[in-house]
């Protein structure tokens, strides 16, 4: 049944009136045309689709977009403060972390949600936090410096 | 930092095709330089019929532009799928040309802009491709020379070049810049001699480390992919599957489906789709079409496959030969024969096959994740019955590749979709989809009978691949008696042999041979009792291959002892795309879990000249931590057709947790021409993991991948 959905998204407040079982993965891609958010196995396995609902990473590809009403969603697109890129996002591009870059803005946003928790996170913490999101072209490594990089940053090189 | 693919340059949009000369009238000013790379097709008809590109002459296969403004172009059918060409490429036109690297526009895999390519594949692109365009650069920057000295009236040889702009040596204040010399003019040459490119010393921007042009487009989540295509008017098609492949539709009820509002039900025979303007909705009035099967029992699944193959395999095609294998046998005195496994691996790129096709009136424009555009373009016209110069093709970033994207299935029903309902059509594979009409790398076999001399030399080597396809299976280690023979020549299988579709999987049948090969050589060195880096060395004669093992071997820090020794470490060497490579690995095994961590991985390659050191080193630790996947993980379970793995919950690929620490060490070797580099590195995982496994724990794996369970039961064999 369509209804009418507010929440705040990337820091403006929004409005859709949608089919609220309709999953949050769609609607910000199709409705919205955020399409930073990627789709990559729509069961939740491989990280592609992260977002951040109230600073908390969650997968939109199983995420229904009622889950969402009144709270603050941040994709990808919303990184950014006007054109200056995120920490996260410095980090990536100066680590190479990433080659086809279809994971990336899912790598990225995860790894919002963590620093954001835990601003000193260990390489191990990141490590475990990052477990479930897949990149297939190996760029681990270089995913793992950014992120510690990027936390460095993110405490005023602390 | 610059974003320098561009996809329609306002420029060139000649809708007429046309002779070279009548192509440079209408592409405004500049200098154009033409050149070819790899083969064309020689027939007249081969070339109308596969290279008809609206506004582009069909006698060469790339061309890089110099314009007004002194801004350089280079046009080429090439895609960016994530190895780097939209960077390593503009490096090396940059230094050619004197000019930065902000100052290359990559125009990449739109085949309406670029002239034909064959495909992007086969680590090709650096080692085929960058010569070829290094010499165009050379040439144009000669030619621009030539205008800079009528101009300034200063002989050639007094001129010199920085950032795009001509001077004289002497008096710098006599200059004149690129974007002065082409304006006005429409210069044209067709590279036929080969110029003089520059040497390593005289290097300003190939051989530096530079770090990717696409980045920030990526990290800010603009980078457009297929997918990402969403046209006015646009709707997602979502199919009807069989549950199995050889299955038949025998019997389809539409009705429930229809009645999901807003929804398009199209119906070509078995070609079944479900049109919404969302593709969520689309799945759903999917899921409501009842649909009834007839399911194949062929009996054949992934633990009867390999007898299978076997009894349906061709005779072989010997790829190489020597001495006399019955004189071998009798210097042995020792003979090792081995059989070695690997079941079908999926390409799983994280991007699924994804295709926008947009139909107005007999022209058709698409939009594929696909490493050959010009494939799909012809396979498009053919569906629609349109002559191929009424397809354009644009290929945006690529999700991930790795051999899989060169069948275009997705793009041919996005183009059926869009004929039949009038409508501009995105086709985006579920995961699901995405296992099942993979073209996975085939299930093989490899069968080795070598033996040894008493001092450990290898004496002969009959060898027998089937299936895996002959790359990677020449021999490189000094043995005087040798056969090589691969039955089934090529990764796709003669037909009755695969159950579903086999491709090209990065560094195709290298994989499987280097496994087989590796694994071997460490059992005849154990077998003489023999440190399995010493009986390589001792087997060895090609130098370079010498060096490199040599390399890794240092680096590692590598102290000789017999396998096993307990300390878990394992060698393997291998060569592919021209680029040798040696790795040594160090795992731990779980003797009770049968699980192995991979905690370190040194791999030292030599791939002649490096264009972009960086990237080079990112493929090569790309290639090691993709490669953990289909040695200890990755394996395709299926059952009479059905393919049972079809999501990343059992289908497992190498995740942070897996990370050894990697260590590259790349040889320098500036004066040799660039070898591959998007492949190498990959094809002696299978082989070193599994040869650490032996020296940690004695037991020998004949399979991949080495899952736990394998593992275990191999040290329950003892």
């Amino acid at each position: 049944m369509e209804e009418k959905i507010q929440f705040k998204l990337n820091g403006k407040q929004t409005s859709v009136t949608v089919d609220s079982e309709r999953m949050l993965l769609w609607v910000l891609r199709t409705d919205l045309g955020l399409t930073g958010t990627k789709y990559g196995c729509g069961q939740s396995q491989c990280g592609a689709c992260t977002v951040l609902v109230n600073n908390e990473a969650v997968r939109s590809c199983m995420t229904p977009v009622s889950e969402v009403r009144g709270k603050d969603v941040v994709t990808i697109e919303g990184l950014a403060v006007n054109a200056t890129l995120h920490p996260l996002q410095k980090a990536f591009m100066e680590s190479d972390a990433l080659q086809c870059g279809y994971c990336t803005p899912g790598m990225i946003m995860n790894a919002y949600a963590v620093l954001r928790k835990n601003p000193r996170a260990s390489p191990a913490d990141i490590l475990l936090e990052m477990e479930d999101n897949l990149c297939r072209c190996g760029a681990h490594t270089r995913i793992i410096q950014a992120i510690q990089n990027a936390a460095v940053e993110m405490r005023g090189g602390s | 930092m610059k974003e320098n693919l561009k996809f329609e340059p306002p420029e060139l949009t000649a809708d007429l095709r046309i002779s070279r000369r009548e192509f440079v009238k209408t592409t405004g000013s500049g200098i154009f330089l033409f050149f070819t790379i790899g083969e064309l097709p020689f027939l007249q008809q081969e070339v109308e019929g596969r290279r008809a590109s609206p506004g582009l002459p069909s006698d060469f296969n790339a061309f890089l532009k110099i314009g007004e403004g002194g801004r350089v172009s280079c046009y080429t059918g090439k895609i960016e799928m994530g190895q780097g060409p939209i960077t390593s490429l503009a490096q090396e036109l940059a230094d050619e040309l004197d000019v930065s690297l902000d100052a290359v526009d990559m125009v990449m895999g739109d085949t309406d802009l670029c002239p034909w390519d064959m495909g992007t594949f086969g680590s090709m692109t650096t080692r085929l491709f960058g010569p070829a365009l290094r010499t165009a650069g050379a040439q144009a920057r000669q030619v621009l020379l030539e205008l800079a000295s009528e101009n300034l009236k200063i002989p050639v040889s007094n001129l010199t070049i920085e950032n795009g702009v001509v001077f004289d040596k002497t008096s710098s204040q006599h200059r004149v810049s690129y974007g002065q010399l082409t304006q006005g003019k429409k210069i044209e040459r067709h590279l036929t001699q080969p110029a003089v490119t520059k040497k390593p010393s005289e290097f300003k921007v190939m051989g530096k480390p530079t770090l990717r042009s696409d980045a920030r487009a990526k990290v800010t989540g603009s980078a457009k992919y297929a997918g990402d295509i969403q046209l006015p008017g646009m709707v997602f098609a979502k199919l009807l599957r069989p549950p199995a492949h050889g299955a038949k539709l025998l019997d389809v009820d539409l009705s429930e489906a229809k009645k999901v509002q807003g929804v398009q039900i199209i119906q070509q025979g078995d070609f079944i789709a479900a049109l919404h303007k969302y593709p969520d909705v689309a799945e759903i009035a999917l899921s409501k079409i009842k649909a009834k099967f007839d399911k194949p029992q062929s009996g054949i699944n992934d633990s009867t496959i390999f007898d299978h193959l076997l009894k349906v395999a061709p005779e072989g095609r010997i790829v190489a030969q020597g001495g006399n294998l019955q004189e071998g046998e009798r210097a042995a005195a020792a003979i090792v024969g081995e059989t070695y496994f690997d079941g079908y691996k999926s390409h799983a790129p994280i991007e699924p096959h994804t295709a926008v096709v947009k139909i107005e009136g007999n022209k058709a424009t698409v939009w594929a994740s696909t490493q050959t555009p010009f494939g799909a373009k012809d396979e498009v016209a053919k569906e629609l019955g349109f002559p191929p110069e009424n397809v354009r093709v644009i290929t945006p970033f690529v999700g991930g590749g790795f051999g899989g994207k060169s069948r275009n299935l997705q793009v041919v029903e996005a183009a059926r979709c869009a004929k039949l309902s009038g409508k501009p059509v995105q086709v985006a594979w579920s995961r699901r989809e995405e296992f099942f009409f993979d073209s996975f790398r085939p299930a093989a076999i490899v069968k080795i009978r070598s033996g040894m001399t008493s001092g450990g030399k290898i004496a002969f080597w009959d060898y027998h691949v089937y299936f895996a396809g002959e790359r990677g299976s020449q021999l490189f280690y000094d043995v005087p008696h040798h056969s090589t023979v691969a039955h089934n020549s090529s990764w796709v299988g003669d037909p009755g042999s695969h159950p579903f579709a086999t491709g090209p999987w990065r560094a195709p049948g290298n994989n499987t041979n280097t496994f087989a090969r590796e694994c071997h050589i460490d059992t005849m060195a154990a077998k003489s009792g023999i440190d399995p880096v010493g009986f390589r060395l001792r087997n060895l004669t090609d130098a370079k291959m010498k060096r490199v093992l040599q390399a890794a071997a240092d680096k590692f820090g590598w102290k000789p002892a017999k396998a096993p020794s307990g300390r878990g470490y394992g060698v393997a060497c291998g060569i592919d795309a021209g680029t040798y490579v040696a790795a040594i690995a160090e795992v731990d095994v779980d003797r009770i879990t049968g699980q192995v961590k991979t905690k370190r991985v040194v791999c030292a390659q030599d791939m002649g000249l490096v264009i972009n050191p960086e990237g080079a080193t990112i493929q090569m630790e790309g290639c090691i931590t993709m490669g953990l996947g289909y040695s200890l993980r990755e394996d395709i379970r299926f059952k009479d057709g059905e393919i049972l793995d079809v999501n990343f919950d059992t289908y497992e690929i190498p995740r942070f947790s897996w990370l050894p620490k990697i260590e590259t060490v790349i040889l320098d070797s500036k004066d040799d021409p660039s070898q591959g580099g998007g492949e190498p590195a990959i094809v002696v995982m299978g082989a070193v993991v599994g040869n650490a496994v032996y020296d940690a724990v004695g037991a020998r794996l004949h399979q991949m991948p080495m899952s736990p369970e394998r593992i275990k039961e191999a040290l329950n064999r003892g």
